[in-house]
């Protein structure tokens, strides 16, 4: 693999960064020539291909594999089966920990959904693999499939999300109903979503006697070594994983799933390096999904327009083995002012694999029928729908009464309306077309994310030399980690960004938690940060402490560093560069290790988000019901930008995310057999570049004291949320017909 | 059965003899050539992370067999910089954001590249926008990818307007 | 993918004796076939590659005023050949329509006409299919079948055909020249396609070793060049099958409608041309009015198969709309989103 060569940039980048400037991808070049290195670009000596056979019933057990037949043909090496596995030290259906995922690793014959591994083939081609799979013919004996959102009994799962309590509530909401003149009483359901991020699932295993070297892509380096190690029974730091390059993750690649640990054990088995990689089809199935929901929600306002209360339950699924249900009446917590707010969950089994947290878990399929909701409203009130919002608008996080950390909502209305041209829409519905007679519609939709902390650990140290060094396991899955946080690594150690060598993605560095919940940024980016103070301090230390420096006697925190030197505070004309005090100390380097992580008090006393605002343009055919988005625009609060060219593809990335829930991604199930009968991206539909308008990103600017050091909320998943509603809502003010059942489909408009 | 095969590889003559006729372009490139700027991202051609350009036109290389292209004149990622200096293409996807996790972006810039040769999308947002749609990307760069093809289009008709002047 | 042998002829006449075998199969571009194999629906023992064939990849005009396309011409080339698309403008736009670039610069002409439906069932091979295996049953009858038939379907199966190019094809008369065991012989386009009755598993009426050489437009089929449009309603803007497509081509003499041509796509185990409703077009001017009896007419067969009742309507609304565009004139270029109700260059006059 080709060393990632962080100082070759192209002639455009723009020298002398650090936190809040645009620069692009220091990983650009690499990429843009095919040399950023996914874990499947992998290939050491006598490696072999292994491929998984997959179940094509979703409930019951595989009776037959016809080995000796894969044996046959020629190239393959052995077939991993029930029957023949290496073992594992654990069980693997023992939750460890709450963040471990059920996994099929054939330690049984049972079949629980569609698409579960229930065979590995290990081959000297993938050819030969790839074949031998499919001659394993396996036979089953199939048990009735559980299917969709009515399947067996309902119940109120313990928690949802990860750790949230079921049901919430403030204030009376029967009697706010009761009191309210006007009332919504709607039912909006969101289908099964697949991250399909565009790197498939991928691992190349290669075993060294107890020591294991792993590429494979994750978001979580140090919770996959963690379960590497318990599953296989060896000391973690026998295990060196490698993740420099995510070909996308969205929640995918978070928990470690069955099918990268096949292909240890495929290695292992056969005592070779192996490749494993899903095909396409099997992404539909082991490795998560967005599971469906269906929402009701019940509003009531008064005469003016002020929410009375607002009920929102959500019905989901999770899987027949495990555990994770979509918090999506969660979304109801935040944004509007209802004196009286419910929110409640209830669930039912399915065979289906465990759904996962897929960008936004609950905050997306939650926005989008609370979006539809608060503009079926406004729409019930006679109001316009930004109108109706700021009358609405929560100054606290209304299901606690908590202070927000910061909230600058009020100016993403503004400004997204002003750049929008939002004063101009009509009231009505289906009143405006376009010159070629296509109806045109406006709507609008809020966007919040919590900001969120977890743990991380950083290293950082300053040499002789006067170069830096900030090593940190952080993963890059597309959103910009080698470079915002090598901006913010610059900064830490107030250096030149060029002149620190930034180190990642690999499990050898310091846990930078989990790259979720889009507070990677954030919680790496404080750990870096404190991780640059710790190591100036002691710089500082060497300096202030030693008569012979122009600083001493400052004191620790008598000093700053700003481009490789320390300066004393009250006296800028006294300073002294890294490399005097580390020569004269003569010292090759000072090193320290810092940390981020969550502040319980502060969470104690604020509600911490981001929001947002977005607007969008659709254009319908009257008769033909074909739906185009033709302009957005996302105006975001997420405190401090730390790269705005990046943060502004990634708002893109979620706009389109939002869209895609509104207009487009659906996997369909088979209702009696349980299958998905469109595993695939020629059928499951992303949008294509035809698909995405002209977008427009507006970052409002917004300092929050609160959240962490930096003030940072993250920008990963707040895109999705509020966009979604956006076009569903311009499409019914385009059409007047209001679809609760997503994504919209071309024949709901042309009843 | 085996069969020889020649193929020219970024502009080097390649001769092989294939052992399996089921060995398509794309796992030809990244498996037995470790070329792998080519990704895989479904296989069945839905994708059009497996573009590279075969005889100068921009296909998916996941549904060509290789010993069906037999002589084939074949341009991969790894063939279109020069050395450090890099294609207009690759630049511009660079200054525009034109991707976020890169994993799209091998396929992306062959397909542009492939594109503009066609000369049928011009400068017009709108048909780089149709011509470009063969190639998905979940990360959703599609606004850089367009503003990157737009600025490549206005080098390459600056510089043959130079040219015939 | 299963083993397989490889066999590269050097002539028609080889091809057609190595292909005649049980078992075997022909090579063209592979978009199709590959795509069958990898997915297992599809398991020949011999893959015959006719890619090197010569004399198969020529776009002619013959004597009488025919346009000739060999089966090998990419369905790009086709497409982008300046005197193929100003004569036959609805046959561009739908070829530019289909799939994506990439897979238009690979696809051939033979293999287009040669597709095999993109019906789930008959792609998920844990599921029954007729299509795929003879009397198996078909599990798409009482399953997702929102995408389905509604034309000329039966209990056996409601697959439809996806293509784009056959559409306006079957619209223009094109005839297919075929070169097999006995020889050359041609048939009309619209009858190469069978609807399934009792043998879904034919798709077409070719016979084992039967190999497409050409495509051929009958002199008349220019007459409709100034009014002539393919129109597709699909889920996405780009990339996607159509859910309904139609052509229509219209010659227009004096006001009044001369000659009339209709087809639509999407609907039917084969691009599907309601002759009842062009001959209600002969002699009339161009209105809605008409266009709607004519829409009314193309669709009186028509029944669900599935859950799929709106497509007939939707049919009937594709039918009027492809009918108007097309009266209005053949745009001087093609649109940006070719075959798109939301073309921006559309230019025609929607009434509510």
């Amino acid at each position: 693999m080709p060393e990632l060569n962080l100082t070759s940039a192209p002639a455009h980048l723009r020298h002398g960064s650090s936190i809040g400037q645009p620069l692009t991808r220091r990983d650009g070049v690499l990429k843009v020539k095919g040399q950023a290195t996914y874990a499947a670009d992998n290939h050491p000596p006598g490696m072999l291909f292994a491929v998984m056979a997959v179940s094509s019933i979703a409930h019951g057990r595989v009776t037959s594999l016809d080995v000796a037949a894969a044996k046959r043909h020629p190239g393959v090496v052995d077939v991993m089966t029930p029957d023949h596995k290496p073992q594992l030290a654990i069980d693997p259906e023992i939750k460890t920990n709450p963040f471990v995922f059920r996994m099929e690793v054939l330690q049984n014959k049972e079949v629980r959904y569609a698409n579960q591994p229930i065979a590995v083939v290990i081959a000297e081609t993938l050819e030969a693999a790839t074949e031998g799979a499919v001659l394993l013919a396996p036979r089953y004996e199939t048990l009735p499939a559980l299917v969709g959102l009515d399947a067996g009994e309902s119940f109120v799962p313990p928690v949802v999300g990860v750790g949230n309590p079921t049901e919430n509530h403030r204030g009376d909401v029967e009697a706010g109903l009761a009191s309210a003149d006007k009332k919504i009483d709607a039912i909006y359901e969101t289908p099964p979503q697949y991250h399909n991020a565009m790197e498939p699932h991928a691992i190349v295993a290669h075993w060294d006697g107890d020591n294991l070297s792993v590429d494979m892509p994750t978001q979580g380096l140090m919770l996959s070594l963690g379960r590497i190690a318990e599953l296989f029974g060896i000391a973690p730091d026998k295990i060196h994983i490698r993740s420099p390059f995510l070909g996308g993750g969205f929640g995918s690649k978070g928990l470690m799933a069955g099918p990268p640990v096949l292909g240890l054990m495929a290695a292992k088995l056969v005592g070779k390096p192996v490749k494993l990689v899903l095909r396409r089809e099997q992404m539909y199935g082991p490795v998560g999904h967005r599971a469906p929901t269906r929402q009701r929600l019940r509003i009531g306002a008064d005469g003016e327009g002020r929410l009375t209360a607002l009920d929102h339950h959500a019905r989901t699924v999770s899987s027949t083995f495990d555990d994770f249900y979509e918090p999506a009446a969660d979304a109801s917590h935040t944004l509007y002012a209802a004196p009286a707010i419910r929110t409640s969950h209830d669930a039912v089994r399915v065979n289906t694999g465990t759904p996962l947290f897929m960008r936004a878990p609950g905050e997306a399929t939650g926005s989008i029928a609370l979006e539809s909701a608060i503009d079926e409203m406004a729409w019930a009130c006679g109001m316009d729908p930004l109108a109706f919002r700021l009358k609405n608008y929560a100054e606290v996080e209304p299901i606690t009464g908590k202070p927000f950390s910061s909230k600058a909502l009020r100016a993403c209305y503004d400004q997204g309306a002003a750049r929008f041209g939002w004063a101009k829409r009509s009231l009505q519905p289906r009143q405006v077309r376009d010159d070629a007679g296509l109806l045109v519609g406006w709507g609008m939709g809020t966007a919040t994310f919590p900001a969120l902390m977890f743990q991380a650990e950083a290293r950082a140290a300053i040499r002789r030399d006067g170069t830096g060094a900030m090593e940190i396991g952080a993963h890059d899955m597309g959103q910009g980690a080698w470079t915002a946080l090598a901006q913010i690594a610059a900064d830490a150690v107030g250096l030149d960004i060029d002149r620190v060598t930034f180190k990642a993605g690999t499990s050898d560095l310091p846990d930078a938690g989990i790259a979720g919940g889009s507070a990677h940024t954030a919680t790496a980016g404080a750990a870096i940060h404190s991780a640059g103070a710790a190591v100036i301090a002691k710089l500082a230390d060497l300096a202030t402490n030693d008569e012979r420096s122009p600083l001493f006697g400052a004191g620790n925190a008598g000093v700053i560093a700003r481009d490789g030197r320390l300066i004393r505070r009250d006296d800028e004309s006294r300073s002294e560069s890294y490399t005097e005090i580390l020569a004269r100390a003569g010292v090759a380097e000072v090193e320290a290790r810092g940390t981020g992580a969550p502040n319980p008090a502060a969470m104690e006393e604020y509600a911490m988000h981001a929001h947002g605002a977005v607007f969008a343009e659709v254009k319908v055919d009257p008769e033909l019901g074909q739906i185009r988005v033709t302009r957005m625009v996302g105006a975001f609060a997420a405190g401090r930008i730390v790269n705005p060219h990046l943060v502004k593809s990634q708002l893109f990335g979620g706009m389109i995310w939002g869209m895609s829930f509104a207009l487009h991604e659906e996997a369909i199930t088979d209702r009696r057999s349980g299958r998905i009968m469109n595993a695939n991206l020629g059928e499951y539909h992303i949008p294509v570049n035809a698909d995405v308008p002209p977008l427009d990103v507006i970052t409002v600017e917004e300092h929050d004291p609160h959240v962490n050091a930096l003030g940072i909320k993250g920008v990963g998943e707040i895109g999705i949320t509020g966009s979604a509603g956006a076009v569903a809502n311009a499409v019914w003010h385009a059409t007047g017909v209001r679809v609760r059942h997503f994504p919209i489909r071309i024949e709901e408009l042309l009843k | 059965m085996n069969h020889s095969i020649s193929l020219t590889v970024n502009g080097a003559r390649r001769d092989f003899v294939l052992d399996d006729p089921r060995v398509t372009l794309l796992d030809l490139l990244r498996e037995r050539l470790h070329l792998t700027g080519t990704k895989k991202g479904c296989d069945r051609g839905q994708c059009g992370a497996c573009t590279i350009l075969v005889d100068g036109k921009r296909i998916n290389s996941c549904f060509a067999l290789a010993i069906s292209h037999d002589g084939a004149d074949i341009l991969t990622i790894e063939g279109v910089a020069r050395g450090d200096q890099l294609h207009p293409v690759q630049a511009a996807f660079i200054a525009h954001d034109g991707f976020q996790c890169g994993f799209c972006t091998p396929g992306q810039i062959m397909s542009a590249i492939g594109m503009m040769q066609e000369a049928q999308a011009g400068n017009d947002p709108e048909r780089i926008r149709e011509c470009m749609s063969g190639n998905l990307c979940r990360c959703g760069a599609y606004a850089g990818i367009v503003d990157a093809v737009l600025e490549a289009q206005a080098g390459a008709d600056e510089s043959s307007q130079r040219r015939s002047a | 993918m299963k083993q397989f042998d490889y066999v590269r002829p050097a002539t028609v006449a080889e091809a057609v004796a190595a292909a005649a075998q049980p078992g075997a199969t022909y090579l063209a571009a592979g978009t199709n076939l590959l795509d069958l194999m990898k997915g297992n629906i599809s398991r020949p023992d011999r893959l015959v590659d006719v890619t090197h064939l010569d004399g198969l990849d020529q776009i002619e005009t013959l004597a009488d005023g025919s346009m000739r396309i060999g089966a090998l011409v990419s369905n790009a080339d086709l497409a982008h050949d300046a005197n193929f698309a100003k004569s036959y403008p609805a046959v561009a736009e739908a070829l530019l329509s289909g799939a994506s670039a990439q897979l238009r610069n690979a696809a051939s002409v033979g293999g287009n006409l040669l597709q095999r439906t993109r019906c789930a069932y008959f792609y998920d091979t844990a599921s029954r299919c007729n299509k795929r295996e003879a009397g198996s049953g078909c599990d798409a009858r009482d399953g997702e079948n929102r995408t389905h038939a509604v034309l000329g379907w039966s209990e056996n199966c409601i697959a439809t055909h996806p293509s784009d190019f056959c559409v306006p094809l079957v619209a223009l008369d094109a005839i297919v020249e075929i070169e097999g065991r006995n020889g050359r012989r041609e048939i009309a386009l619209d009858e190469l396609h069978r609807l399934p009755g009792n043998a879904p598993e034919r798709d077409s009426v070719l016979e084992p070793g039967d190999l497409v050489v050409a495509v051929r437009l009958p002199p008349a089929a220019r007459g409709f060049a100034a009014h002539a449009r393919y129109l597709k309603v699909r889920e996405r803007t780009s990339y996607a099958f159509a859910i309904v497509s139609a052509a229509a081509a219209l010659r227009i003499e004096n006001g009044k409608i001369a000659e009339a041509r209709l087809a639509l796509g999407g609907v039917a185990a084969k691009p599907w041309r309601p002759r009842a409703a062009e001959d209600v077009l002969r002699g009339v001017a161009p209105t809605t009015d008409a266009f709607q009896e004519a829409a009314r007419r193309a669709l009186t067969e028509a029944k669900p198969s599935g859950d799929n009742a709106y497509k007939i309507e939707l049919a009937r609304r594709i039918v009027v709309r492809a009918l108007t565009l097309a009266a209005a004139g053949t745009p001087a270029r093609i649109p940006a989103l070719p075959a798109s109700p939301l073309a921006s260059t559309s230019g025609a006059i929607i009434h509510a």
